[in-house]
């Protein structure tokens, strides 16, 4: 009988700081609207924004031949959304000035016996000159060119056809515009919820240390790790805010689809965020300012987060190593989950093995937490 | 005209529609120790901020060492001390490297504050701590430090807020004789506090009560006038009538 | 003495007894710009395909084995199936399918044309359009390959063929390191610089002790510079650090000069300090300055053009990248280590990055208030 109240009253208790949490967030106006605007802000920005489209590439064309051909060459390119002919001369002095002043990415050389080879030999030569600083963009603006010159070779071959020809019908799957979005906002919305919840969660234990009140509290007939939970509680419901709004706004201004099962990708992400929530307690355990939090949130969540879960750089590149490491960043699964099921279309059945991997981390992350404030509570 | 280093007339100060301070007027006169006293939420802090340069006062007139709030604020601030409720000494600083910081930007001369900081240390029995943190001080010493470094520069009015805060008597006690020794020297004293045993320590005192200054007298005469035997009587009586309590 | 050597000395004690900055300061670029290189790499290699061969000839096999044998790419499926190489794309076992018809071979003999068909796993465009321009490179190869043996070729062309030859320039090996880690530096500076000049401010306003300097006769502008000093100094540390790491770790040796890194580097960490200490004077709080600082910084990175190309955004994008101080750093720093430009050719940016500076730092001079 008495166990029975005493849980009540434990749950009472429990209710009574979370509301007095949601309180203290609510009365923040300024940490609200950020923690609220800027997710926002965020996916419109880098959804519209980033891209690994080309366009516009700046090209600089060196055009010695003058000839109509090689100003239907040019025309043609310069009708392209791929480049943006940043200027043209008669020599090629000036490229290597251009390319060091960043201004052009690519430079094209026609050579002034352009049309006399063409129309005598049924052969000619054009100088594709490429900036690698940034060796896949160089291979892709190298490769755009080369299409629309070979284009430009079958328009003016028109009666002519290249026998034995092998054609290649391609399908872009899921993505079939190309749209970089598609593979930004899943990872937006990862980092997203990890910095609400693991930052802001970890920042507000530690607050009450820093300034003293965590002595008070402690003293309080009231079970310290109710107290702590309690605080991780709002940020689960203004997660669960952000994921909608996110959601929203890349189904309806990005344009990403939500091809898969809602109810799964809610499911989901709360488990993410279940995650994220055990791991910023963990981090307050650690730390007795607030600076130090955030430095070690930074280096312990972000960064890795950034450099493992797939969304920046590519896993399957990296060395064996620290593809291993990968394995434990649980952006990483979050990032697949949500990929797949949000633009696969996928169901459980094809994302069972992340899902275990992430209920595992946050069961683990989770005990670790408890016992650690056991420990320094004592 | 003695002396009068603070005059303050019909000051308020306003956060929307709160009138924390609310058209308040009094004279402070050379070496007097006053004691600005209240309940929590009186307006205590609020009304001495101003007259430090802290807040923009929303009406009124004040003048402190002889300066004008409004236009002259930086001169006012040349010339007072201050101490406040947390102590404000830099926790990851020594003695020595507090006492130095806050002096060189009050413009002593180097010299200077190495012969003050040496005498210092020896009036306060802190010589061998001098190069010790001061967040490994005890409060009360930290506490009897701040104090000494608010007036090192001998300023003409130091302002204390809730100096004595979680302090044992004792400690209390003497702090108050640093207090008396600093009056001794010139230097006028403004205090709040709501411990109302210190207020008989007081040369005058004024009890706030929701923004307005309700009482202003010596402690002898307040006492009088209220027939009690203590300070504390006294402030029951007038604060019964108090709306506002934090 | 000048309260300003004042403010430094009790600035530069508070720094060096907080064992987490110093952590941060020393340690952390150190591990970042180890490990990070070594995860950006975009090279585009190991692109897995699935090969559908309905065709079975002689024609089909020599195309397949062209394909698998080249180094881009790893078959990891040769049936008959689509269901199952659909399968294989879902489950990410697969980036692109290729089917080859069933009249492959007949068809190009008699039609003198075939078509097959790619389907390509787009989410990761960059991976996508990069397998498939590969892809296409060796079946084009193939295709010439195979005209070759059935038609000889002249002196005279039926056809008119332009034939392309590129050159890269810059970074010849085409090596990804190279053009990441002086980015990554840059982004290192920033996070630092960052986060330790927003939340200084702050902490005081939570602790009390700025009380304390606002009742004193202390200039704003001294108190500011008190701040702005010492961070820049530690900047300025840690980028000696990071090239240092780069070169030791990774051979990287800047074409320029040194000092345009510097130098430019001394301009950029004022804009940054600047941005950090406004934070700290709007910030009520420690956790405020935090998030903000966090979010600029995100936006900062990921629109700096480290991770995807500027000119390919929107044109309203590209306006807000005019004020991204990192997008600006590191153009300069791939100009001046790659392309060896010098201060004269970085004379834009640099100017720009001045007014930036003074622009920010004025800014926060203003807005912070000894008295509210």
């Amino acid at each position: 009988m008495l166990e029975k109240r005493k849980d009540q009253n434990n749950m009472k208790q429990f209710y009574n700081f979370i509301i007095k949490e949601f309180y203290h967030i609510f009365r923040d106006r300024k940490t609200l609207i950020i923690l609220l605007g800027m997710p926002m802000a965020q996916i419109i920005i880098f959804g519209f924004a980033l891209t690994n489209e080309v366009k516009n590439a700046q090209i600089t064309i060196v055009n010695q031949s003058n000839s109509p051909n090689s100003i239907k060459l040019v025309q043609k390119i310069e009708s392209s959304k791929y480049f943006e002919v940043y200027n043209q001369s008669t020599k090629t002095d000036d490229i290597e000035r251009m390319f060091k002043k960043g201004t052009i990415k690519l430079a094209l050389v026609i050579p002034s016996d352009f049309d006399n080879t063409i129309i005598a030999q049924n052969k000619a030569q054009l100088q594709i000159i490429a900036d690698a600083t940034d060796p896949n963009l160089a291979t892709t603006v190298t490769n755009y060119l080369s299409i629309i010159i070979n284009d430009f070779q079958n328009d003016i071959n028109q009666n002519k056809t290249i026998p034995y020809k092998i054609v290649v019908e391609t399908r872009m799957l899921y993505n079939p515009q190309l749209k970089g979005a598609y593979n930004f906002v899943p990872g937006v919305m990862a980092m997203v919820l990890l910095l609400v919840c693991t930052m802001m969660t970890s920042l507000t234990v530690v607050k009450e240390k820093e300034l003293g009140n965590m002595e008070i509290l402690l003293a309080s007939p009231v079970n310290p790790l109710i107290i702590i939970f309690a605080k991780a509680v709002p940020y689960l419901l203004l997660s669960i805010v952000n994921i909608i709004t996110i959601l929203l706004l890349s189904y309806y201004v990005l344009g990403v689809p939500i091809n898969g099962s809602l109810t799964l990708l809610f499911a989901v992400s709360i488990l993410f965020i279940l995650v994220s929530l055990s791991l910023g307690l963990l981090i307050s355990t650690l730390t007795d300012t607030q600076q130090s939090a955030m430095f070690i949130s930074l280096i312990v969540m972000f960064l890795p987060t950034v450099m493992f879960s797939g969304f920046i750089f590519p896993i399957e590149n990296m060395p064996i190593p620290m593809q291993i490491i990968s394995n434990i960043i649980p952006a990483k699964w979050y990032y697949i989950i949500v990929k797949s099921v949000m633009i696969k279309g996928g169901g459980i059945t094809l994302i069972w093995k992340e899902v275990l991997v992430l209920t595992f981390m946050m069961t683990f992350l989770f005990s670790v937490a408890i016992k650690k404030f056991k420990i320094r509570l004592s | 005209m003695e002396n009068k280093v603070i005059v303050v007339e019909k000051l308020s100060k306003s956060f929307n529609d709160f009138k924390a301070v609310d058209e308040i007027s009094f004279e402070v006169s050379k070496g007097e120790i006053f004691g600005f006293l209240g309940a929590n939420g009186a307006g205590k802090t609020t009304a001495m901020k101003m007259l430090c340069g802290l807040s923009i006062p929303s009406s009124g007139k004040a003048m402190v060492a002889g300066f004008d709030v409004y236009e002259d604020n930086e001169s006012i601030k040349k010339n007072i001390g201050y101490m406040s409720q947390k102590f404000s000494l830099y926790e990851d600083l020594t003695i020595k490297e507090n006492i130095k910081f806050y002096a060189g930007i009050y413009g002593i001369s180097p010299s200077v504050i190495k012969e003050k900081t040496t005498k210092l240390l020896g009036q306060l029995s802190l010589e061998k701590e001098a190069d010790m943190l001061v967040g490994q001080l005890p409060l009360g010493w930290k506490q009897k430090l701040a104090f000494s470094v608010a007036i090192f520069h001998d300023p003409q009015i130091v302002f204390l807020d809730e100096p004595t805060g979680g302090v044992d008597p004792i400690t209390r006690r003497d702090f108050w004789t640093l207090i008396y020794e600093a009056a001794a020297k010139g230097i006028t004293v403004f205090v709040t506090t709501h411990y109302m045993d210190e207020a008989e320590y007081c040369d005058r005192v004024s009890i706030m009560v929701d923004g307005k200054i309700d009482a202003l007298d010596t402690p002898v005469n307040l006492k009088k006038s209220f027939n009690v035997k203590t300070m504390d009587e006294v402030f029951l009586h007038i604060a019964r009538k108090a709306q506002r309590s934090e | 003495m000048s309260p300003l050597i004042y403010i430094l000395q009790k600035e530069f004690k508070q720094i060096f007894r907080n064992p987490a900055i110093l952590k941060v300061i020393f340690i952390m670029p150190v591990i970042q710009l180890i490990l990070l290189p070594l995860a950006a790499d975009y090279e585009i290699k190991n692109i897995n395909i699935a090969i559908l061969d309905r065709d079975h000839s002689a024609t089909s096999s020599k195309l397949v084995n062209k394909i698998t044998s080249s180094n881009y790419f790893k078959l990891v499926s040769y049936g008959a199936n689509y269901d199952q190489a659909m399968e294989k794309i879902e489950n990410d076992k697969a980036d692109l399918i290729l089917e080859l018809p069933r009249n492959f071979e007949a068809d190009l003999y008699k039609h003198k044309e075939t078509k097959i068909l790619l389907a390509v796993n787009a989410i990761n465009g960059v991976k996508a359009n990069i397998g498939a321009v590969y892809l296409n490179t060796i079946i084009q190869s193939y295709n010439n390959e195979f005209r070759n043996t059935i038609i000889t070729p002249s002196r005279f062309n039926e056809i008119p063929l332009i034939e392309i030859s590129t050159a890269n320039w810059y970074n010849a090996k085409m090596n990804y390191k190279i053009f990441m880690v002086p980015g990554i530096l840059v982004l290192l500076i920033t996070m630092i610089a960052l986060n330790l000049s927003s939340i200084n401010i702050v902490r005081e306003k939570e602790l009390g002790t700025i009380e304390q300097i606002n009742v004193t006769p202390i200039k704003k502008y001294h108190f500011l510079l008190g701040k702005l000093i010492p961070f820049w100094i530690i900047g300025m540390i840690v980028i000696t650090i990071g090239l240092f790491i780069a070169w030791l770790v990774y051979g990287i040796i800047p074409l320029g000069a040194y000092v345009t890194i510097y130098v430019f580097a001394a301009v950029y960490l004022l804009v940054i300090l600047g941005i950090g200490l406004l934070i700290s004077t709007y910030a009520e709080n420690q956790q405020q300055s935090m998030l903000v600082s966090f979010f600029l910084l995100m936006i900062f990175i990921l629109m700096g053009g480290l991770y995807t190309s500027i000119d390919s955004m929107p044109q309203w994008a590209q306006w807000i990248t005019k004020l991204n101080p990192v997008a600006y750093f590191i153009e300069v720093m791939r100009r001046v280590v790659l392309k060896g430009s010098g201060l004269a050719d970085i004379q834009k940016p640099l100017y720009i990055m001045l007014l930036y500076a003074f622009i920010i730092n004025y800014w926060a001079v203003l807005s912070y208030k000894k008295r509210s």
